[in-house]
């Protein structure tokens, strides 16, 4: 059985964000690049699980992005995987990161496509159901446990107030999140190994944007905090009622 | 033309983020001068499905199918898709919810559509289709151009306030034809939190943090949620000791939501916890650090031991209810 995960390279989750030319970009000067946490701690993490326990047989990562993305699916590699493959192109539409992805997989006979629940960055959380629909596999989102047994996977996943588990057939596409895996660190012999794995570049599809980001706003900022007297909860109750309005 | 909104029931009712989608459908279909069309699947009464019209639905297509009662994403994309090419849709309306994220995106690759997904704005359509979005985890917005022909947003839900207009939409039953593979996810178990409000629609949230010490105080926070018929949350440490089920923790690596009040309580309001609430409306933070960085997110800060605070909140909660009935 063979798995791929799909990862992303995100901002460090403290990264102040700024934008440059006039709102239109995301300024990524002194920004550090990490593992979208939902590929590194949970996807990645029970793919290699997977394969330890001898269910599966071969893992693979895949990115889509320039060369900048290499340290990052290098570190990937160093906490485990057999090879990677890095689709040469970046965009932030999900279709095309999506069809670039379906458009390399389609033919490698993947079992399990595994990614993340959402990306960090652009906060969309459509790339597993968006994969699964262009590989007419089945998908299953918001995972927290995959376990596979005689081709078929068991898979619990969040629903609005509890939990449900779920059977499907494979191939099958899953999103990950908490409760999946514990996060591992890499250690010294991943990283030496991950030096002298195979990475791959493929060239980019040619596949048509659908949608692109104009600009970005920055939040509105807070006007500042009332404080209010702890022996004067009457006040606050007051305050949400009738300046706040959400009681 | 027509707008189509996927609208989502739980056991045969439509609920408030349905009607708010509805309603967002029907603020784009004013802008485009066309109508909307809800889409409704599995077993829902007529009465029901008519009552989508105060919302803003003019007709709603209605697959009676039982199998439809529980979400199969392959089904679902199946029945839009089917609805879309029908009346000629431009424009595809989901939640941005658990199963709105399972079915729109398979809709949108299915279609080659572009897609807005968490949309927190109606859609700008003077230059383009521009809509707009959270990013960076709440910490900045994105304005997206669709520039596909076809169209699908999510809604992010808890975004627009809903009103209850008149008017009641006409039900038509639509055929779709399924096969096996529709169905080929099956569900062996459920396992719902009765009672509680569920976290992710509620609009009053109250959370606790490390500085409650220990579970054993937690009827503090429950007592208050109770009054205020608010959900519960919490931290990730509060989750990693077994304080709270994991379902309660909020942040960047848990659950994302934008309540209209947000109470937290003895957190520190680490980046990665902000992650997850800063779309509250209004946020509340007591805490007996006034250096905590929660008190620069927050609208009302309460500075004091949350013991000693809360039962007194609670206590407030209470004589004002009685006050307002
Ligand atoms: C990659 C990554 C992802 C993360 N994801 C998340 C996430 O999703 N969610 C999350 O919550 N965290 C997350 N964290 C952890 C986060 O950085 C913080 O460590 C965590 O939020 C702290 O939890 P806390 O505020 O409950 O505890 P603490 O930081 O220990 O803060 C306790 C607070 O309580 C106050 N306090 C103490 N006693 C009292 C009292 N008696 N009365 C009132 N106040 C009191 C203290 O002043 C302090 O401000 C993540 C961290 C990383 C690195
Ligand atoms: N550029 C990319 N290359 C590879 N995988 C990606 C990329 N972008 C997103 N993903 C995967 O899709 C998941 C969800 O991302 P998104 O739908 O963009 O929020 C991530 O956790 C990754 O597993």
């Amino acid at each position: 059985m063979k798995i791929l995960v799909c990862i992303s390279q995100v901002p460090d989750t403290t990264t102040k964000i700024a934008f440059g030319d006039n709102n239109t970009t995301f300024n990524t000067a002194g920004v550090t690049m990490i593992i979208n946490p939902y590929d590194e701690w949970y996807s990645l993490v029970r793919a290699l699980e997977l394969k330890e326990a001898g269910v599966a047989t071969a893992v693979n990562l895949v990115t889509v992005g320039k060369a900048d993305a290499e340290p990052v699916i290098r570190k990937a590699l160093a906490l485990g995987g057999d090879e990677a493959i890095r689709i040469d192109t970046d965009s932030n539409d999900p279709y095309v990161v999506a069809a670039q992805i379906a458009e390399y997989a389609k033919s490698e006979g993947y079992d399990l496509v595994l990614c993340g629940k959402e990306s960090i960055d652009y906060n969309n959380g459509v790339m597993g159901a968006m994969l699964a629909e262009m590989l007419d596999m089945n998908y299953i989102g918001f995972a927290s446990s995959l376990d596979i047994a005689g081709g078929i996977a068991t898979v619990k996943r969040e629903i609005e107030g509890g939990e449900e588990t779920d059977n499907s057939p494979l191939p099958l596409v899953v999103s990950c999140q908490k409760g999946m895996a514990e996060a591992r660190i890499p250690n010294m012999r991943g990283i030496m190994a991950a030096r002298t794995k195979p990475l791959k570049v493929v060239a980019a599809a040619a596949v048509n944007p659908v949608s692109a980001i104009v600009s970005y706003e920055m939040p509105p900022a807070k006007t500042g905090v009332k404080m209010i007297d702890a022996d004067k909860m009457d006040e606050l109750v007051n305050l949400l009622h009738t300046e706040a309005k959400v009681i | 033309m027509s707008i189509i909104v996927l609208a989502e029931n739980a056991g045969g009712s439509f609920k408030k983020k349905t009607f708010e989608a509805v309603q967002y459908a029907a603020g784009i279909a004013q802008s485009m001068g066309t109508t909307v069309t809800a889409v409704a699947l599995g077993n829902i009464a007529d009465a029901e499905l008519q009552s989508l019209g105060a919302y803003g639905a003019n007709k709603v297509l209605h697959v009676a199918d039982a199998r439809l009662n529980n979400l199969s994403a392959r089904a679902y994309t199946k029945v839009l898709a089917t609805a879309t090419e029908k009346e000629g849709a431009k424009v595809i309306v989901a939640l941005h919810d658990v199963t709105g994220k399972a079915v729109a995106p398979r809709v949108a690759a299915r279609l080659k559509a572009g897609m807005v997904a968490g949309a927190v704005s109606q859609p700008d359509m003077s230059n383009g289709f521009v809509v707009k979005k959270n990013v960076f985890s709440g910490k900045a917005f994105a304005f997206v151009n669709i520039t596909s022909d076809v169209k699908v947003i999510t809604l992010m839900p808890n975004t627009f306030a809903v009103k209850k207009g008149e008017g009641s939409a006409s039900v038509e039953k639509l055929d779709v034809a399924f096969d096996d593979k529709d169905f080929s996810v099956t569900v062996k178990e459920v396992n719902k939190v009765t009672g509680a409000v569920p976290l992710a629609e509620a609009e009053l949230v109250v959370s606790g943090g490390r500085g409650m010490k220990g579970p054993e105080n937690w009827h503090y926070l429950e007592d208050l949620a109770k009054e205020l018929g608010a959900a519960l949350a919490c931290s990730r440490p509060v989750a990693d000791s077994h304080w709270r089920p994991h379902h309660e923790h909020v942040g960047q690596t848990g659950g994302t939501i934008r309540p209209n009040l947000y109470i937290a309580t003895g957190i520190s309001g680490a980046i990665q916890h902000l992650a997850g609430v800063n779309g509250s409306k209004t946020i509340v933070v007591i805490n007996k650090d006034p250096e905590a960085p929660f008190f620069k997110a927050a609208d009302y800060g309460v500075l004091g031991d949350a013991l000693d605070v809360l039962p007194k909140l609670t206590e407030a909660v209470k004589k004002w209810k009685a006050s307002h009935n």
